[in-house]
């Protein structure tokens, strides 16, 4: 009983990066219904922006909570700027364009993230230092929650429910739910789908960074290759939990989370991608839109 | 002055630079390859590696090198995966036309590299690929280093005897030779003297969270974890086992060694036991006079990579050295018998004397190197013992030496 607790909360404190990742993507589909492959490199750029402001700043020698607060900050910050670049000079220009042009845009930009990273930052893995000491929140009856797997957990949960504020309480993010509505009406009714279009980019990108500095308190090994495979995780996340819908990308985060610790604990680590994509096939085949996800019906 | 003339000058002065980089070129060095992991995963493997090549590089040329001839490393990088170490080979025997290659640190690289040397006929020396595999790729292939089946034991008595473990985990990488075939070694011995291997978990190169693995080893109560990793996912598992409570004995194999696992790992550390190639404990002479060297050279202390490095490099100097293929006499037989050829290498680099070469290698006995003393056997291996040693503070400790048996 205690291994199943223990791996519960490793697949949770887990799952909830995928979640924070995934956000990313459903968002930028409800709003452009572009999959913006190049999200998962956005993530590593913002474990890399938090690398640096944490050495820069000092703050392995002496964590303080400004300290951490800051270096999230900065990489989120720099992580939105980056998402800003790159939505006006990658996607803007191919607004009217054939969907599949921006598609392949978006790879485009995740190659040319993934190379530019090995050039600046190096091919060697980085090593995260260590910007909040380590405690033990819990530890009895054979299972341990320390701080920082907490921490993880709270920080994701806390951006998803302010997210969630934001898109429903603003007049902001009212406009978003409306561009992913109808674009056509919401620019009619007066909305600058440009500028919806940037918030949503400026949001998701930030997130993501939020995600990596994250990642990097618990597994401290950055490289610029990291994106990779966490970005088609929270791909499949995304599509799991219905893409377009934000509490659909979190649900389907913390289940894809979950899912693989349980296959690795109980069966074996060989399976731990295979469940990711069995996951997707059989989502695809019952429920193409989602468990959260609403009928899409074709506009005829 | 016009735009014609600068235009001539701009001309001029690309031709001159062009005279004068083939100028250079012709100066009559012999060429050898060495492909290694400079960046990536284990960019220190790849690094250590060079600097103790380099090491012997110059020390060859400083002394006049073999018969007047002076010699050249041409290094690629393989950026630590097997795909890049076939291209990297690939380039050194096609393009640059080496007459022997140094390389590589890992088995899974060595793997790829080995069967296009075999195919060239080119003879390449690994000087840390333990995996048993590697040699038995053909009989061009040899290694500096001892193999997986010792070590496997060497760690297996060590879990038995000194630390008294009866039950033991393992945690091993499945994508790579190395791992699965230390997992396997260490099995076999730990098993024969009367342990058992209870459970065996496994990641992937690249994975960073692995507590999923290591909650499911720790439910089944081991005494010890053997970890057959490289330094850094093995930092990461440390790291990752104490944040769970697992306080018992971490174990490894040479993969381990590398200045930033303590790095990586940190206090996480501590109590923590791996088998390597030599420790810059080890008062042997031979052992001391090079970390002088290599300090003074380098201003760090090496780790066994870059010692094994330097004895690969050394063996296959030596082996040229014994083949004779640079005794001036059959440098001009090569020359009459090649009519046209321009350089030395063009001259020398022929079948025939790669292939005395590989019989020079295969007949070294003896040889007193720095990780030990150094005979190559009919498998083509290095019979050698191994060191056990302890991280304690964030330092390395010599703990025991195992001869083979």
């Amino acid at each position: 009983m205690s291994e199943f607790l223990q791996q519960l909360i490793n697949g949770i404190a887990w799952g909830s990066i995928y979640a924070l990742i995934a956000i990313g993507y459903t968002m930028v589909y409800g709003v452009l219904r572009l999959i913006n492959f190049a999200h998962g490199d956005v993530y590593m750029v913002g474990a890399f922006a938090g690398f640096y402001a944490a050495r820069w700043l000092k703050i392995s020698e002496e964590p303080t909570f400004i300290g951490v607060t800051g270096v999230l900050l900065f990489a989120m910050f720099a992580c939105a700027l980056l998402g800003f670049i790159i939505e006006k000079s990658a996607y803007k220009p191919l607004r009217k364009s054939p969907r599949l042009t921006a598609l392949i845009t978006a790879i485009g930009i995740s190659l040319f993230l993934e190379n530019a990273g090995q050039l600046i930052f190096g091919a060697d893995p980085k090593f995260f230092p260590q910007i909040i000491t380590k405690k033990n929140l819990i530890a009895g009856g054979g299972v341990i929650l320390t701080n920082q797997q907490a921490i993880v957990v709270g920080v994701s949960l806390f951006m998803m429910i302010m997210l969630q504020l934001f898109i429903q309480k603003t007049r902001t993010g009212k406009a978003m739910r409306a561009v992913s509505f109808n674009r056509e009406a919401a620019s009619l009714m007066g909305i600058s789908i440009d500028k919806i279009i940037s918030v949503t980019f400026v949001l998701g990108s930030a997130l993501a960074a939020a995600a990596a500095i994250l990642v990097a308190l618990t597994n401290p090994k950055i490289e610029p290759l990291m994106g990779i495979m966490p970005g088609i995780k929270a791909f499949v996340a995304a599509v799991l939990g219905g893409i377009g819908n934000i509490p659909g990308a979190m649900l389907g985060g913390m289940i894809m989370g979950v899912a693989e610790v349980m296959v690795i604990g109980y069966l074996s680590s060989t399976y731990r991608d295979a469940i990711a994509f069995a996951i997707l096939i059989l989502i695809l085949l019952f429920k193409p839109s989602g468990l959260l996800g609403g009928f899409a019906g074709e506009k005829v | 002055m016009t735009k014609n003339s600068k235009f001539f000058w701009i001309i001029w002065g690309i031709s001159i630079s062009l005279l004068l980089t083939s100028c250079a070129k012709k100066e009559d060095l012999v060429l050898l390859g060495e492909y290694g992991s400079l960046t990536g995963v284990t960019a220190t493997f790849g690094k250590s590696t060079q600097k103790g090549i380099q090491m012997a590089l110059d020390e060859i040329n400083q002394t006049g090198g073999i018969e007047g001839k002076l010699f050249k490393i041409i290094v690629e990088d393989d950026q630590s995966k097997p795909e890049e170490a076939a291209t990297a080979v690939k380039k050194l025997i096609n393009q640059d036309k080496v007459l022997l290659i140094l390389g590589e640190v890992a088995s899974s690289r060595s793997l790829a590299g080995a069967p296009i040397c075999q195919e060239a006929k080119v003879p390449m020396i690994t000087p840390s690929s333990t995996n048993p595999k590697v040699t038995q790729v053909g009989d061009y292939i040899f290694r500096v280093c001892f193999i997986d089946p010792f070590q496997g034991e060497v760690m297996a008595k060590f879990a038995r005897n000194t630390l008294k473990a009866t039950k033991a985990a393992i945690l091993k990488d499945i994508k790579n030779d190395y791992s699965v075939g230390l997992a396997e070694f260490f099995t076999q011995t730990f098993e024969q003297s009367g342990g058992t291997v209870i459970t065996e978990e496994s990641y992937s190169e690249g994975d960073i969270e692995f507590r999923a693995q290591l909650t499911a080893l720790k439910a089944k109560n081991p005494e010890v974890i053997f970890i057959p990793g490289y330094y850094t996912e093995v930092g990461l598992i440390a790291r990752q086992a104490r944040d769970l409570g697992i306080t018992i004995p971490l174990i490894g194999g040479d993969g381990w060694d590398s200045p930033r696992l303590v790095e990586i790992g940190g206090e996480a550390l501590e109590n923590t036991y791996y088998s390597n190639h030599y420790t810059p404990e080890d008062p042997r002479p031979e052992i001391q006079n090079f970390i002088t060297k290599y300090k003074e050279k380098y201003n760090e202390i090496p780790d066994a990579m870059a010692p094994l490095g330097y004895d690969a490099t050394w063996i296959a100097f030596n082996a040229i050295k014994l083949s004779g293929i640079l005794k001036e006499e059959n440098i001009k037989k090569a020359y009459t018998d090649k009519p046209n050829t321009g350089s030395l290498m063009e001259a020398i680099n022929t079948e025939s004397n790669r292939q005395k070469i590989r019989d020079a290698i295969a007949q070294t006995r003896d040889f007193t190197g720095v990780t030990g003393v150094i005979t190559i056997d009919e498998n083509r291996n290095a019979k050698k013992s191994a060191v056990v040693v302890k991280i304690e503070g964030g330092k390395v400790r010599f703990m025991e030496t195992i001869n083979p048996s």
